[in-house]
């Protein structure tokens, strides 16, 4: 079947041949391979997308069900290449080291201040409670984030 | 972080902007962030196939026959190999080749490769491997590691005779000690691509922290020449140990040559588990003895760690565990035995810490009990015993002759300022989180400290060396290198150590293929700062004096070369000038064991110590780690912000080790391969982290770095185990420690 929906700004239709998930089309069929995978079952976050203004784990949604929805991956926040505020305080405090887990913080984060203005240092830890990071043991992404 | 005040913009050498000592942010951090960063499973090209493993479902059986044909039946499946099919070694290994490429007679652990299939799409490869037809006859799978030690089914065995057998002190404590498998769990699975190049040769892309050991194995076992395989280094989600040895590289380039096709493979994460390599789960007995006023007057060890199904880095694992038994304390009289067996269990090998972490659990609890037994404090007791700069090494003897500043780290560990008690009864702040199980009139709090110590680079005689070249290209400085960035930072800081040391602002760091330069090592044993760091500075280096004599300059900027405040020659005329310097750098040789263990093994040390404050319900066996605070002994921090990225990363795998993480195999099968039952710490269960460095001088790493990336793991996982102690006033001999471990065990 063909899915049509709104990816990152612009209108896209892809075509989907098993039943697969949101994550697999958008790497395998899309061509977007920011969002990684990492579990596929919904643990990690690294496949963390918004879909029609809700923080989803793309691995956990089918493909079809996006149908004429709105999807924001990490390919498209920033404007026009410059980074995201979320994604610069990262890159300033360190926040970065293998960076498999970023692509989903990012989502986390621009989805946290999207909804919160002011984030408090423990709605921070509670928005990122459902992101693992082997690397950094979140210290550096906390210092980013909690700047902003 | 009390980080040395070295955030400054400049080098004190030459004004280099973002040189050493700087935390300079990291080149690949940008792409990262955007998602356009191409990781191993990532890549793609034009015309590439899919591959998946044949795995075993029994640990230990005989193959009795595989038959292909039904996957071979299926539409859009390219190969179905087996053992037959590889072309040459039927055996590969990090140390030596031990293990099948694929299992042709028996399998000896659970999920071990027994074929490999190409398809058009990944579904249908996964498929296609389901539908391979392997009949087996079931076998007994050895599993206790006690039992197999019996039986002499040994990687190795290490004994340490040092002293007088006959000197015994007046206080003696024992234990036996037990630290679970642990999983590396790095966040970017095995993913690789092999493409063909058309020749008979092939072409690899895939996760690994060590190209030219792929490469040996692949070409031994693909029966080619050297040249006609090219090992590149690519984007890799993490490693902590688990990339160190083969696994799906043999296979891909296998594929690719049969097929003609270029193939790729991603393992999804239940096939992670077993494709790779994990911590060994070790059993410790120990005897500590001193005399009235604490002295150690003898130490005894029996270490025993369970190796699995083969060899892979065991042997190594097992030194380090026999030679740092002692931790970073002084001890004339040593005797350790230690023993690395082979089982059907997973096959383990490298993780963070690498046989130190182990025995830290183990020492540093002997530590307590013997303080407690002299009715001592346990960090008086440490001092009194505290290994310095011109000690010998309690187990293999050698004299120390780089800094070592285990007092320094104790003392200043102690001093670090303690947090408040806490008497929020916000959820956050309690054991058991939003779950609102706990109250805080039930909380106890624990305070507890550990000590660890461990090499630094490849030890017991090997020729440990890297190779890295510098060059001045139009563009600006090069350096390549095939030493892999798995995360941790060498990328930005080979770039600093290229800068500071050539002037030239504008670097660039390149990770290039096995054909193209020599060997940098492996990315373990926290040694690449230091050997392609030095490999880097060196290079940098006499390529600047070279440039410098020749054109009787002062010194060289991204301008050009400079003699009496006058440019005499541009940097785009340097450019063309073909100017590069390849150098090979190599640690102070180190010697093999004598019948006794002894000898000089080691090149460097590095020292570190940890405090963790914990709070406890002890009717419910919830545990919240409040926070950690650490001492470390890094040489010389050549990027501030980097080697805190480090310390607090690995805090929190030692964190997960005392808490949480473990793989369960039961009967030589793992039972929790997925995240959802291997448990890794989130951010609710990260702890506060302060971190103190302490810089000595007088390491060979480059400006006297030390390694800095497995010491936060060493004693972490033992402090937390301390704190709990204190707060429950049990044994605790055991990590993870579960809350069933304290709840049931009834507290105080």
């Amino acid at each position: 079947m063909i899915v049509m929906f709104e990816l990152n700004g612009k209108s896209v239709s892809a075509r989907v041949v098993h039943p697969t998930s949101l994550l697999a089309m958008l790497r395998d069929e899309l061509r977007l391979p920011g969002s990684k995978n990492a579990c596929e079952e919904g643990e990690c976050g690294s496949c963390s997308v918004i879909l029609d203004g809700d923080l989803v784990c793309s691995c956990l949604v089918m493909a079809a069900d996006v149908e004429r929805s709105v999807v924001t991956t990490v390919e498209g926040v920033g404007d026009d290449g410059k980074l995201h505020p979320v994604q610069q305080a990262m890159l300033d405090s360190g926040g970065v080291q293998c960076g498999f887990c970023t692509p989903g913080i990012v989502m986390t984060a621009v989805d946290l201040f999207d909804r919160v203005e002011s984030p408090s240092p423990d709605d921070i830890r509670e928005a990122l409670a459902g992101n693992i990071c082997r690397c950094t043991g979140y210290g550096a992404i906390l210092r980013g984030l909690e700047a902003l | 972080m009390t980080a040395p005040p070295s955030t400054t913009l400049t080098d004190h050498v030459t004004g280099t902007v973002n040189g050493i000592g700087e935390s300079t942010v990291r080149p690949d951090g940008i792409p990262k962030l955007q998602g356009s960063f191409a990781y191993a499973s990532d890549l793609e090209t034009e015309g590439m196939l899919w591959a998946a493993t044949v795995r075993s479902p029994h640990p230990h059986a005989r193959i009795v026959d595989i038959d292909p044909g039904p996957a071979l039946a299926i539409g859009g499946v390219h190969a179905v190999l087996t053992a037959e099919d590889v072309p040459g070694r039927l055996l590969f290994g990090l140390e030596h080749p031990d293990q099948p490429v694929l299992a042709s007679d028996v399998v000896r652990y659970w999920g071990e490769p027994v074929a490999i299939v190409a398809a058009e799409d990944p579904e249908t490869a996964r498929i296609a491997a389901a539908a391979v037809t392997v009949e087996y006859v079931v076998l007994d799978p050895l599993v206790d590691p006690e039992e197999a030690d019996t039986r002499d089914e040994v990687f190795r065995r290490i004994r340490i005779r040092r002293g007088d057998q006959d000197v015994r002190g007046s206080v003696v404590v024992e234990g036996v000690y037990e630290v679970g498998m642990q999983d590396q769990a790095p966040l970017g699975t095995e993913a690789g691509l092999a493409i063909p190049d058309g020749e008979g040769g092939v072409d690899l892309y895939a996760t690994t922290q060590y190209v030219h050991a792929d490469h040996s194995q692949i070409v031994a076992s693909l029966d080619l020449t050297a040249e006609m395989v090219r090992s590149h280094p690519t984007g890799i989600g993490g490693a902590f140990g688990a990339r160190e040895d083969v696994n799906l590289h043999i296979h891909l380039c296998m594929l690719a040559l049969y097929t003609r096709r270029p193939v790729k493979q991603v393992y999804q994460r239940s096939e992670s588990f077993t494709g790779h390599v994990h911590r060994h789960p070790a059993r410790l007995r120990y005897r500590h003895e001193a005399d009235e006023d604490g002295r150690l007057v003898r130490v005894e060890a029996d270490v025993l760690i369970d190796g699995g199904a083969y060899a892979s880095t065991t042997s190594a694992v097992l030194g380090n565990a026999c030679y740092f038994a002692v931790g970073p304390y002084k001890c004339d009289n040593v005797n350790v035995d230690g023993v690395g067996v082979r089982t059907n269990n997973p096959p383990c090998g490298a993780m963070r810490g690498f046989g130190a972490v182990q025995v830290c659990f183990a020492h540093e609890a002997q530590m307590d009990r013997l303080a407690a037994a002299l009715d001592m404090d346990p960090l008086e007791l440490r001092r009194r015993n505290a290994l310095a700069t011109g000690d010998a090494l309690a187990t293999t003897g050698q004299r120390i002759d780089t800094p070592l500043p285990t007092r320094e780290v104790i003392d200043s560990l102690v001093a670090m300022p303690m947090p408040e008690d806490d008497d929020s009864e916000d959820p956050l702040r309690l054991p058991g989180g939003t779950g609102l199980t706990t109250e805080r009139r039930d909380v106890r709090r624990g305070v507890g400290y550990a000590f660890g110590i461990k090499n630094l680079g490849f030890s017991e005689g090997s020729d440990d060396y890297a190779q890295a070249r510098v060059l001045l290209s139009p563009q600006g400085a090069i350096v390549e290198t095939a030493a892999i960035e798995v995360g941790q930072g060498l990328v930005t800081v080979v770039g600093q150590i290229a800068r500071s040391a050539l002037g030239i602002g504008n670097v660039e760091v390149r990770h290039i293929d096995t054909s193209r330069i020599g060997s940098a090592g492996s990315t373990s044993a926290s040694r690449q700062t230091q050997l392609t760091g030095g490999a880097v500075l060196a290079a940098a280096t006499a390529l600047r004096d070279r440039v410098l004599t020749e054109f009787a300059g002062e010194y060289l900027d991204d301008d050009g070369v400079w003699r009496d405040g006058e440019l005499v020659v541009p940097y785009a005329e340097l450019a063309s000038g073909g100017w590069e310097e390849t150098t090979t750098f190599r640690h102070p040789p180190t010697e093999e064991p004598d019948e006794n263990g002894q000898g000089t093994l080691h090149a460097d040390f590095a020292v570190a110590g940890h405090r963790a404050i914990v709070d406890v319900d002890v009717g419910l066996g919830l545990v919240r780690v409040v926070r950690i605070d650490t001492a470390q002994d890094v040489g010389k921090a050549l990027n501030p912000e980097s080697v805190r990225g480090q310390i607090e990363g690995g805090i929190l795998q030692g964190v997960g080790l005392a808490m949480m993480e473990e793989l369960i195999v039961e009967g030589g099968v793992i039972r929790n391969p997925t995240f959802t039952d291997y448990l890794l710490p989130t951010v609710l269960d990260a702890p506060d982290v302060e971190a103190l460095l302490i810089e000595q001088e007088g390491s060979w790493g480059p400006h006297g770095a030390k390694g800095v990336g497995e010491p936060p793991t060493i004693s972490s996982t033992a402090a937390v185990a301390a704190a709990i102690r204190e707060a429950t006033g049990l044994a605790l001999p055991r990590v993870p420690i579960r809350p069933e471990h304290v709840a049931l065990e009834g507290g105080v």
